[in-house]
């Protein structure tokens, strides 16, 4: 039965990649204009309808438990933007955010839903901390470089046992990346109450902070490392050049939608889907690094903060198109800063922005779906 | 029942499938409808049938206007539809199939199903036995249990598309049989082909589409094949007899014996299932046509995937162009020069999802970022030398068969050393299919090797070199063209006489 599931889920993923190249193609036969306005049109009233919905949702469940929509939206959408301090912020969610939701428009183009995105998180932090744990006295530019190396070194392995499962053990990406996440968690456990504890007295809190020298470099007052956004928009320029304009990105969206078709046509299905999956895995290390050194500056046990399962929901929007990205995970961003004040202002749980972002995902699904009928 | 359709119409995007359809099929009689590929035939009966929905137009049964706007709607109002692959679950047994999709009133217990297969099997003279399960079942016999389970769940129209490719001849006399009866009991039934014998020799009357439109209404049976084929194509007529069409046809010069063996088999030993090639001896030389027949499912596939990598044998040599390939992968084969036309093309063949122009650009390896022009432009070229229906960016799940078919062959590289088809004109109209034989044999002139297995026998004779016949896991040798006539080949195919066709060691192709 599971894998009957994952078959579905997986034939629903194709189907939904295949009406939306239909749609856009067949579009444009009419002439490239027709079909830009076309595809502009359905894209928009999508958006519309997911929009409406959501903000609908959300203001039903705020009515029912008594609050001012109209004061919660005022939040959610505008306070990320009403100090420097709170834009920061904002810039510093979207930072991993992007890093992650570029990181699986290539699986889901190579038609794996890499659930164990949240474990290469982990294995990216852990293996961040090796070098700054072992080589304290190098100089902190080459720490950094080092620490984003082997950080997208330990994301990549840890997605290198999910593609090889998948490979040669016919284990669904999605058991073993459920699988994975717990073991990864259970290795940053393991050395913050073991191997990396604090001198005396092991805690939650994490390892040892590093030495300040070594955190990220900051904007003055605020806790924004520019190295951050710079690194996760040139990674996404990366995965956009290579999905939408090579060949290699080509051939990947043909392993997605038929296998057998692409091996047949020359195209080397298992090494697309390792290859995928191992640069999704090695983006989300690169991730775990940035949450070491930029946001936590040790190992803690909730490293990754569950940003991976954020950036499959924002990945359920783009589908393989990673130009989205961009918006979409601003957008996020903005929702999730904004509701942090919710509960010293409006004295609410600041989880409304996930019920937000969730019926978002679940109306713009919707509207596709029924677009495409 | 009775069947009106009036102005039916559907759209793909600029292509009008169906445009004002407007036919009337009484009951208790069979109808043929004919049409060259993209006619529009398919898209009609998905659209009687529930799969596809109408965007004008409208459809009565016995007078009775009905929407039609799901499968489980159109059976429930009383039509069915069997299509070419049979819609049904492998992993279940031909019992749980008749089973598991019929209203709770027709079978009430998995005993009372048993009863009314076995019942509906006796009256139509079918074998299907309850307990197998389907993945064994021959498609002819899927076809038959796809038959019961439509007449189980009450329906009175019967749609059958294209239901004599790939069954064998025995089925096809059995089906006739079965939808005469069914038909004398008040069935309607619509025969969907562009056979034009089996029109003649089954139906009642005969309504011909050409390019989504009706050009012939319900005329009775017989017809003038000439007739029939113009209507058909237009005025530009081709002749029914394939090898007469061409201008200029290519020539079937003789093969010169010196050509070297592409593909060399020793004492080969395959198994798969229930199915054992054995002690398999072989030389397949380059500017050769080898033509494999067989009832479905003996052996042939076997052959031809252990020669396309797919299939690694346990025993003995493969040797390509004289190198020791034994159990290379497919890539290495394809990488050798060996290309592989599956039958099913959406399944295997192409990126349904994706354009001709997709389809250049992947298959363009010079460099790293894609060059969208070139692809475009040699998407253009593909369609102008294979006159496939289509822009460079319509995707090629939106073709029909026939042009998927010729997509497959326009995007085969400019040289290869061996091609082997599954099929390769399945589901095309005879000028298509003359048309692709002889791109083909203008490829065995250049030096190609090629292995195809078809279920026509005109196909196997008219196009082979050498032909070999597989009887249930045996194999003949290769026989020369010259050696076969229609009804030895036919004798062959159904073991009559096989063991002297057989000899343990030949090299003659």
């Amino acid at each position: 039965m599971p894998g009957q599931a994952e078959q579905t889920q997986h034939n629903e993923a194709q189907l939904e990649r295949q009406a939306w190249g239909t749609e856009d193609r067949m579009a444009e036969s009419a002439g490239p204009g027709a079909a830009r306005l076309r595809g502009l049109k359905s894209g928009v009233l999508t958006a519309l309808v997911a929009l409406a919905g959501a903000f609908l949702f959300t203001t039903l469940v705020l009515l029912v438990t008594d609050v001012s929509p109209l004061a919660a939206f005022q939040l959610i959408l505008f306070d990320a933007f009403s100090t420097p301090i709170k834009r920061a912020d904002m810039i510093m969610l979207a930072a991993p955010l992007l890093l992650c939701a570029a990181g699986l428009t290539l699986t889901f183009s190579v038609g794996l839903y890499n659930l164990g995105i949240e474990g290469q998180i982990v294995l990216g932090a852990v293996f961040a901390m090796i070098p700054l744990r072992l080589l304290p006295d190098l100089s902190p530019l080459l720490l950094w470089f080092l620490a984003f190396g082997a950080g997208a070194l330990g994301g990549a392995l840890w997605a290198l046992i999910a593609a090889l499962l998948k490979l040669y053990g016919q284990v669904s990406e999605i058991f073993a990346g459920l699988g994975l996440n717990f073991l990864a968690t259970g290795i940053a456990l393991y050395l913050v109450f073991g191997p990396w504890k604090r001198p005396g007295v092991a805690s939650m809190s994490g390892t040892e902070p590093l030495p300040e020298a070594l955190w990220l470099p900051t904007l003055e007052g605020l806790r924004l490392a520019p190295a951050a956004p710079i690194i996760a928009l040139l990674a996404l320029l990366l995965v956009w050049i290579v999905l939408d304009h090579s060949r290699w990105g080509l051939s990947v969206r043909a392993t997605g939608l038929n296998p057998a078709a692409a091996t047949r046509l020359g195209v080397p299905a298992g090494r697309r889907l390792m290859e995928a999956l191992c640069g999704c895995g090695a983006l989300a290390g690169i991730v775990g690094a940035l949450q070491v050194l930029a946001v936590f500056h040790s190992l803690v046990p909730n490293i990754s903060s569950g940003l991976g399962l954020l950036a499959l929901l924002i990945v359920l929007l783009v589908q393989w198109r990673p130009a989205w990205v961009l918006p979409v995970v601003l957008i996020f961003a903005i929702f999730s800063r904004g509701s942090f004040s919710l509960p010293l202002r409006l004295s609410i749980d600041s989880s409304i922005s996930g019920v937000l972002q969730g019926a978002l995902v679940l109306f713009a699904l919707l509207a596709r779906g029924l677009l495409r009928r | 029942m009775q069947i009106h359709i009036h102005n039916l119409t559907k759209t793909f995007g600029p292509l009008r499938a169906n445009d004002a359809i407007s036919l009337e099929f009484a009951a208790g009689q069979i109808h043929g409808v004919l049409g060259e590929n993209g006619a529009g035939k398919s898209t009609l009966m998905k659209l009687l049938s529930g799969f596809l929905r109408r965007d004008a137009g409208e459809v009565r049964l016995d007078g009775r206007p009905v929407r039609l706007a799901s499968p489980a709607e159109a059976l429930r109002a009383g039509v069915g539809m069997i299509h070419q692959d049979p819609l049904d679950v492998p992993a279940f047994t031909a019992l749980e199939n008749f089973y598991c999709a019929s209203p709770r009133a027709a079978m009430p217990s998995l005993s009372a199903a048993r009863r009314m297969l076995s019942e509906l099997a006796e009256r139509l003279e079918f074998t299907v036995a309850p307990d197998s399960p389907v993945s064994g079942l021959t498609m002819g016999q899927r076809q038959q249990l796809e038959i019961m389970r439509l007449l189980a769940c009450g329906a009175r129209v019967l749609i059958l598309d294209e239901p004599t490719t790939g069954i064998t001849a025995a089925q096809a006399v059995a089906l006739f049989a079965a939808l005469r009866r069914l038909a004398a009991e008040g069935k309607t039934v619509l025969f969907v082909s562009h056979k034009l014998d089996e029109v003649a020799a089954l139906c009642q009357t005969v309504s011909v589409l050409r390019a989504g439109r009706v050009v012939g209404t319900q005329m009775p049976v017989p017809q003038p094949h000439e007739r029939l084929l113009t209507m058909m194509f237009g005025q530009a007529q081709p002749e029914p007899d394939a090898g007469a069409v061409s201008t200029t046809p290519v020539e079937q010069t003789p093969v010169p014996a010196e050509q070297p063996p592409v593909w060399q088999l020793a004492d080969i030993t395959l198994r798969q299932g229930a199915l054992t090639l054995s002690n398999l001896t072989l030389e397949i030389r380059a500017g050769t046509v080898l033509g494999l027949a067989g009832l479905e499912g003996s052996g042939q596939q076997l052959l031809l995937r252990l020669l396309a990598g797919q299939l690694r044998p346990p025993v003995g040599q493969l040797r390509l162009n004289g190198v020791d390939m034994t159990g290379a992968s497919m890539p290495a084969m394809r990488e050798a020069g060996v290309h592989f036309l599956p039958a099913d093309r959406l399944a295997e063949g192409l990126v349904g999802a994706f354009s001709l122009t997709d389809h250049a650009a992947l298959l363009n390896r010079s460099r790293f970022l894609l060059d969208r022009r070139t692809a475009v432009a040699e998407a253009r070229t593909a369609i102008a030398d294979y006159d496939i229906r289509a822009t460079p960016d319509t995707p090629i799940e939106a073709l029909s068969g026939g042009n998927q078919q010729r997509a497959l062959l326009a995007l085969l590289p400019e040289w290869c050393a061996g091609l082997l088809m599954e099929q390769p004109t399945r589901g095309l109209d005879v000028t298509s299919a003359h048309a692709v034989w002889q791109r083909l044999l203008a490829r065995r002139n250049a030096g190609t090797a090629l292995v195809f297995a078809s279920a026509e026998l005109d196909e196997l004779l008219e196009y082979s070199d050498y032909i070999i016949v597989f009887f249930a896991g045996r194999v003949s040798r290769p026989l020369a063209r010259s050696e076969l006539n229609e009804t030895r080949l036919a004798e062959l195919i159904g073991g009559i006489g096989f063991e002297n066709a057989r000899s343990s060691r030949t090299d003659a192709a």
